[in-house]
């Protein structure tokens, strides 16, 4: 609290000095008898500016102010040296000859400005602090202390008082609000002189407009002024918002007052301004329409009061209503921004492709109340709402199902992908065995930093994509961290695999099921070309390849995730490691067995010379067996029909020889 | 004259009954072994694939082969059993059944017969005299005995490879892999073309020759096939003991049946292999 009433007591000490030594140069001494001889007559007038005015001092209200041992001339300054009794009219007291850092203040302020202008409502010093009987602000007697404080400031911002009727005063019923609100209870009823005043936030004497930045009430301050008190307020607002923003954004951020309104304060928000029921008011006929677009502007409590928000009042969202008009809400210019309270989601959702989009006005573009509703938003634990991990992928679905208008300006690879997420894991997981901590769209691509794989901060970009697996996978992640896939990041131009690049992204399937086995030597091959192609031409890879599961694929020699070069000695396949591994599936594998070639090919003398002279030994032999056996067959063939030929010509001799025999036997009869 | 159109008369008995299902297990085994064994040779083209699921999967494929495997291997060691019993009972002495005139080993003759038929195929000679065992069916005689140890030694490497490859080094099983895949694909290249042709498809034969199921041929036949043996029967005055009678038409109609089986999957695996190793080889 600043409560510099007083100088502080260095100054005094010097004022003291100079005083004790001034009288010793003067040739006219100035006492206080000398003026009071005149001025204790309280019938003794002067003028001011042609008005008669009394110019009595009481003596004894003087003897007990702060400025006792002072002089008269020391602050009527005009009257030093000069001959007593003075008949002009003397010039206004300058208490910034001895207040300066109070007096540049208070020019600089609303009130300084309006003394300049000539403002005739704007107040001088004497006019908080008196004249002759100025008491210290410690004095609860003083017209600054801190109890007396609200009606020093009352005396012209109460309502019905000159300046608030007639000059731009923004609240309105600042003193009854203020005497109603927490800290005037606080203050008036409790007589806490700790609770704060008008000056606790206005300051004393500088006080300025909120619009101005260096006021202590402008957004930019305000927090540093309310935290003068409520210090660390931050770390109990941090559900609300990101403390530290409060003075970095403070466009972005609600200030205090935003919600605490001032003069209002209150420990619940809004109590005492917009009520809800002043909104209802209208809001709860069915038949409300927008005169703009018609569209129904009905508002179910209920629905409100179920919801998540159901502590929050309607103005709250709905910002700029002015209680003040017959339609409070007629004020109201701009949508309703959620980051207001959901700052960090906010920013998240800036960036990201949705909020691109809205950005520039697309008209597809989801905005919060497309996912999350209105009124009755829910929180994602709840089943029934539209972001409970249950019915994301319907709510994904509404705009990302092939054919819908994500879907349709969508131009990368991925197709049917809420039908290939059913189908997938995740999705039997999720919608099959309602398993809600089964990946579902958002967990992937994150619920508001949604962003195409292709940016780097995305989730989905492949640099990111083991960490966004591994939220769920982090053993798996691990083992991949450490392979060779992991290792070489940064190393080589060549592009490495990460999770999808084998496990695909919608249509994820298990690893023991028949379909991913065989289809991991295609996935391990796009890169491993010649590899993979020599694996099919070994027992192995034949096998595979007719649907077979159970016999060596890739992963089964080398490891899935923590796949390292052969030279490594953690390899699977190093040689401490190789006959293990064979022995897996072969248990009485030595290290002659682990010797056989998994990946050999006859086609490559250099490399496999002994298969590749077997190969053409091999081929030699049957290529001969059959340009023999073929010749020797070939020259047959006319010999063979020639002497089918002579055999049915003989058949048919005898046929005819025995019909002949059967028609004699028949002419005999 | 009479023997064609008298069903009555006796036929020539030219294989033992042991012979005759020898060779049906040998055909009901090698055409299991082609089957199985191709849909893993030849598994990156679609019909493998097909094929290897209709077998009930690789593995049953699997152990129809191996299974397989085991009566072939059961054929071609009751036939040693089976020579070996015949060399005391009819010839007494190995050499005897060795080089006896009815012998398997080629012989001068083979040599002249081979020399003859070429002569005769190019038209410059007279059909050959043959006798009982041709120089062909000599040859296929000992392709069986060639592919037995190749392909069965072969095959039981990569069988037991654990046992294996406590002797020898584990890239022999590479080497044996293509050795055996090779050597299969000789054996059932040359029997579903060159021995089909020889025995059934020749056109004096054509459809098939069913004398190896059913042991019989008439003496037409016989004299015409084999007129070297036939002479030697008559001049020995032994032919009566190998004349029997007749299968009736029931039992040659499921022979044939079974013939057609066996020979249009022996068809059908060599278009399959044709079309594997030029259309789709990789």
């Amino acid at each position: 609290m600043t409560m510099r009433y007083y100088q502080p007591f260095h100054r005094w000490i010097l004022f003291f000095a100079l005083f004790a030594i001034a009288p010793s140069y003067r040739i006219l001494a100035q006492e206080n008898s000398d003026c009071l001889g005149c001025h204790n007559d309280r019938s003794l007038n002067g003028t001011k500016k042609g008005k008669t005015i009394s110019v009595f001092v009481d003596e004894k209200r003087f003897g007990l102010s702060i400025h006792t041992s002072l002089t008269c001339v020391s602050c009527h300054s005009d009257l030093e040296g000069k001959e007593l009794p003075h008949t002009e009219d003397l010039q206004p007291v300058n208490c910034g000859s001895c207040h300066s850092d109070e007096q540049s203040l208070h020019s600089k302020s609303l009130h300084g400005k309006a003394i300049a202008r000539g403002d005739p409502l704007a107040p001088h010093c004497t006019d908080c602090h008196g004249t002759h009987d100025i008491l210290s602000a410690k004095n609860i007697n003083s017209p600054t202390s801190p109890l007396k404080i609200p009606f020093l400031c009352g005396k012209c911002h109460q309502e019905g008082a000159p300046v608030q009727k007639q000059r731009t005063i923004h609240q309105d019923h600042i003193i009854e609000n203020y005497s109603e609100s927490i800290h005037g209870q606080g203050l008036l009823k409790k007589g806490l002189i700790v609770a704060p005043n008008c000056a606790s936030c206005h300051t004393a004497h500088s006080i300025l407009p909120h619009t101005d930045a260096t006021s202590s009430i402008s957004r930019k301050n305000i927090a540093s002024t309310c935290a003068k008190c409520h210090a660390e307020i931050e770390a109990v607002h941090r559900k609300v918002i990101k403390g530290e923003l409060w003075e970095k954004q403070e466009h972005v951020l609600p200030a205090c007052v935003d919600c605490h309104q001032p003069h209002k304060v209150r420990k619940l928000f809004y109590d005492q301004g917009m009520a809800d029921k002043d909104c209802m008011r209208c809001h709860d006929k069915p038949e409300i329409k927008s005169s703009k677009d018609n569209r129904s502007l009905y508002v179910k409590y209920t629905d409100v009061k179920l919801s998540r928000h159901m502590n929050i009042a309607c103005s709250q969202c709905h910002s700029e209503v002015n209680a003040s008009h017959v339609r409070p809400c007629e004020t109201i210019k701009k949508k309703i921004d959620c980051a207001s309270c959901h700052a960090e989601v906010g920013t998240q959702y800036q960036k990201s492709m949705h909020g691109m989009l809205i950005a520039k006005n697309d008209p597809n573009a989801p905005n919060c109340k497309e996912c999350h509703g209105t009124h009755a938003i829910l929180g994602k634990s709840q089943p029934t709402s539209p972001t409970f991990a249950l019915n994301v992928p319907v709510l994904c679905a509404r705009c990302h199902r092939e054919g819908k208008k994500a879907a349709v300006r969508y131009t990368g690879d991925q197709h049917e992908i809420i039908e290939h997420y059913a189908e997938s894991i995740h999705g039997k997981g999720l919608m099959k065995s309602g398993l809600t901590v089964t990946a579902m769209c958002t967990n992937c691509h994150t619920a508001h930093s949604v962003m195409p794989h292709a940016d780097s901060s995305s989730s989905i970009n492949p640099k990111n994509i083991p960490a966004t697996c591994g939220k769920c996978h982090h053993g798996i992640e691990d083992q991949f961290q450490q392979s060779i896939h992991a290792k070489l990041v940064g190393k080589t131009d060549k592009q490495l695999p990460v999770c999808n690049d084998c496990h695909s992204a919608h249509t994820i399937r298990r690893a023991d099921e028949a379909g991913f086995k065989l289809d991991i030597m295609q996935k391990c091959g796009r890169c491993h070309e010649d590899i993979a192609k020599t694996y099919f031409d070994t027992y192995h890879g034949k096998v595979s390849q007719l649907g077979y599961t159970k016999t060596a694929k890739c992963y089964d020699c080398h490891g899935a995730h923590d796949i390292l070069p052969i030279s490594d000695p953690k390899s699977h396949l190093s040689r401490e490691n190789v006959v293990k591994t064979c022995q897996n599936c072969h248990p009485g594998a030595t290290r002659r067995f682990a010797g056989y070639l998994t990946h050999a090919t006859h086609h490559d003398p250099k490399k496999y010379p002994f298969l590749f002279w077997t190969f053409w030994g091999m081929t030699t032999l049957l290529v001969g067996t059959f340009i023999l056996g073929g010749i020797h067959t070939l020259l047959w063939l006319p010999r063979a029909l020639k002497i089918r030929r002579e055999l049915k010509a003989l058949e048919r001799s005898k046929q005819e020889q025995a019909n002949r025999e059967k028609e004699n036997n028949g002419n005999d009869k | 004259m009479e023997t064609i159109n008298n069903p009555e008369a006796k036929e020539y008995l030219r294989f033992s009954r042991l012979n005759r299902i020898l060779h049906i297990l040998m055909i009901v085994s090698f055409i299991s072994l082609a089957l199985t064994g191709m849909t893993l040779k030849f598994s990156y083209t679609g019909w493998a694939v097909l094929l290897s699921h209709l077998l009930g999967g690789f593995e049953t494929a699997g152990n129809i082969h191996r299974a397989a495997a085991i009566i072939m291997f059961g054929v071609f060691f009751t036939h040693i059993y089976d020579l070996t019993r015949r060399k005391k009972r009819e010839f007494g002495s190995w050499k005897k059944l060795l080089f006896g005139p009815d012998t398997m080993l080629f012989t001068k003759k083979d040599l002249r017969d081979f020399i003859g038929n070429l002569k005769w195929f190019l038209g410059i000679g007279p059909r050959p005299n043959y006798g009982r065992w041709t120089y062909w069916e000599k040859f296929d005689y000992f392709a069986v005995f060639w592919g037995v140890f190749v392909i069965g030694s072969t095959g039981l490497t990569l069988w037991f490879p654990e046992i294996f490859t406590l002797m020898f080094p584990g890239e022999l099983i590479n080497v044996a892999t293509i050795i055996h895949s090779d050597e299969a694909l000789l054996a059932t290249g040359f029997i579903f073309t060159v021995h089909f042709f020889n025995t059934h498809l020749r056109p004096e034969k054509f459809p098939m020759d069913i004398v190896v199921f059913t042991g019989r041929m008439t003496l037409e036949e016989f004299k015409h096939d084999k007129p070297a043996e036939y002479e030697d029967l008559v001049k020995k005055g032994e032919l009566d003991k190998f004349l029997v009678e007749p299968y009736p038409p029931i039992v040659l109609r499921t022979v044939r049946v079974f013939g057609w089986i066996a020979l249009s999957l022996g068809f059908s695996i060599t278009v399959w292999i044709i079309y594997a190793m030029i259309f789709a080889y990789r």
